[in-house]
């Protein structure tokens, strides 16, 4: 447990020191909630669909934490090429420690970053339903900050240097992101797409999300909770199994 | 632990990656308390090896024993038995000096009231007591790696390996560098096992040493054996003799380079 806490500890303290990052990583989202948290606002109010900003905050939300999770599971490919990797993988700890750590500090900075937009959102405007509301609302954080974590993870044990970087970007996460629903609403879709959403885990973060903070839901908050629940199970697995393989 | 006093044996190791042999049917033993040196030039086959002897590669035949332990059934016993130095940096620079050693401490279970204690007298033996709070990325080569030393001292290993562990420092540092470790062979009786290709640290610093090109193990004992063996008057003249040619990069031929390049991919 010890090496588990240690890991978490670095990974935390790590963020806490790199301001810039904190900051330069909330751009992004920061720019989606205001162009078109205030751009759509009309069309959506006029297409009958309600207040947009309340539709789109919680897939922003969603999205930082996605963004910043895969990127934290990522960081491995750092610590390869700055040699600290070595030190980890000499040491007399098994690899399941060393990657629980890991999701679970990069999970948590991930976390964190999820929270500061969700105050900077509840100044746009942005109402979320209650305490209960917050609570499942977290929960579907957590989990989709541990599933992205291990996500990067998994991937980064099989990357040599960043090389591949650009790649994920435009093939994974800026997919994930655009086709999960957290831009638009589900119905109505052509039915390719509808498919392609609905095979996307973060659908269901932004659906879990909807369903605490708005009561508005696609599939039930019970389903998301369990879609997300499973499918980290199975990346903690997939991330575990492919770190064990890391040669150095 | 076996009865002998070998803390390393090493029975016709090999190591190839697909048709390139980086180690080639080594064997050699070091004792207990014995200041060990591999001597070669780049791309001989001496990081490979000390990869082999500390859990990170599995080799393609042969037999090792690190401590009593087999280094690939045993790799938690082995990795408990030695601290190690590598030929790159390996700390995190983003923390402090302080915190570096603490996660190590944590990773190798030292208890905490210990780990305080040792973290202390390591890092006043190294001279960065004072700095301990400073973000190891304001520090320079030589801090760093007298903080790595300290660091693979730690959790008080049997065997130090230390690879090329002076590489890129001014000879001062280097001298200060060898007084910490070699005080410490003598006071807690540290198996020390290090790689170089720096003629004169192997001399000056080694009680046997190996000698190693490509891949295999050319000679072996103290300076004074090599140089008589060879009709020779320094390890220098003793090197040329054995290996027919020099130890500097500028002597490397082209298979040389292509053996440095697959060495680094690998």
């Amino acid at each position: 447990m010890s090496t588990v806490y240690i890991l978490w500890l670095r990974q935390v303290k790590r963020y806490l020191r790199s301001r810039s990052r904190i900051i330069g990583s909330l751009g992004q989202p920061l720019l989606f909630l205001l162009a078109f948290g205030f751009g759509f606002s009309s069309i959506f109010q006029k297409a009958g669909q309600g207040n947009y900003i309340q539709f789109l905050a919680p897939g922003i939300i969603a999205m930082t934490v996605l963004f910043t999770s895969i990127f934290s599971g990522i960081e491995i490919i750092w610590d390869r090429q700055f040699g600290f990797l070595k030190e980890i993988l000499v040491a007399p700890v098994s690899r399941v420690e060393i990657m629980l750590g890991r999701t679970v500090g990069g999970a948590t900075v991930a976390v964190f970053q999820g929270l500061i937009i969700m105050l900077i959102s509840l100044l746009t405007g942005f109402r979320p339903h209650g305490l209960d509301g917050l609570v499942g609302g977290m929960l579907i954080m957590i989990l989709t900050a541990l599933l992205f974590t291990a996500l990067g993870t998994a991937i980064a044990s099989r990357m040599e240097d960043m090389s591949g970087f650009q790649l994920i970007m435009n093939f994974l996460i800026m997919p994930l992101f655009f086709l999960s629903g957290a831009l638009f609403p589900l119905q109505g879709l052509p039915s390719f797409l509808s498919i392609i959403i609905r095979i996307n885990p973060l659908t269901y973060a932004v659906d879990g999300m909807r369903a605490a903070f708005i009561n508005m839901s696609q599939f039930g908050f019970a389903t998301d909770l369990i879609v997300l629940s499973v499918l980290t199970t199975i990346l903690m697995f997939v991330g575990g199994y492919l770190f064990s393989k890391i040669k150095i | 632990m076996p009865e002998d006093k070998n803390i390393i044996s090493v029975k016709n190791l090999t190591k190839k990656f697909k048709d390139f042999t980086a180690v080639d049917n080594i064997s050699f033993e070091v004792k207990t308390g014995e200041v060990f040196a591999f001597l070669g030039p780049n791309g001989a086959g001496k990081t490979t090896t000390i990869k082999m002897l500390t859990t990170m590669l599995d080799p393609t035949s042969g037999e090792i024993q690190v401590n009593g332990f087999n280094p690939v059934t045993q790799q938690d016993n082995v990795r408990h038995s030695f601290g190690i130095v590598f030929q790159d940096h390996t700390l995190d620079d983003e923390l402090t000096a302080y915190e570096n050693l603490e996660f190590h401490g944590v990773l190798y279970k030292v208890p905490a009231d210990t780990r305080e204690k040792r973290i202390k007298e390591l890092l006043d033996i190294v001279e960065l007591w004072d700095k301990r709070n400073d973000l190891v990325k304001t520090y320079s080569g030589g801090m760093k790696r007298r903080l790595e030393i300290a660091r693979g001292l730690l959790h008080h290993p049997k065997i130090f390996f230390l690879d090329e562990p002076t590489l890129g420092l001014d000879p001062q540092t280097r001298n200060h560098i060898w007084n910490y470790i070699l005080s410490l062979n003598k006071k807690e009786n540290i198996t020390i096992f290090f790689t170089t290709h720096y003629i004169e640290e192997a001399q000056k610093v080694a009680d046997r040493v190996a000698v190693i090109d490509h891949g295999k193990i050319v000679k072996m004992g103290t300076s004074k054996e090599l140089m008589v063996v060879t009709h020779t008057k320094t390890l220098e003249g003793a090197f040329l003799e054995l290996t027919g040619h020099e130890i500097h990069e500028e002597a490397a031929n082209s298979l040389d380079n292509l053996r440095m390049h697959r060495f680094r991919r690998s």
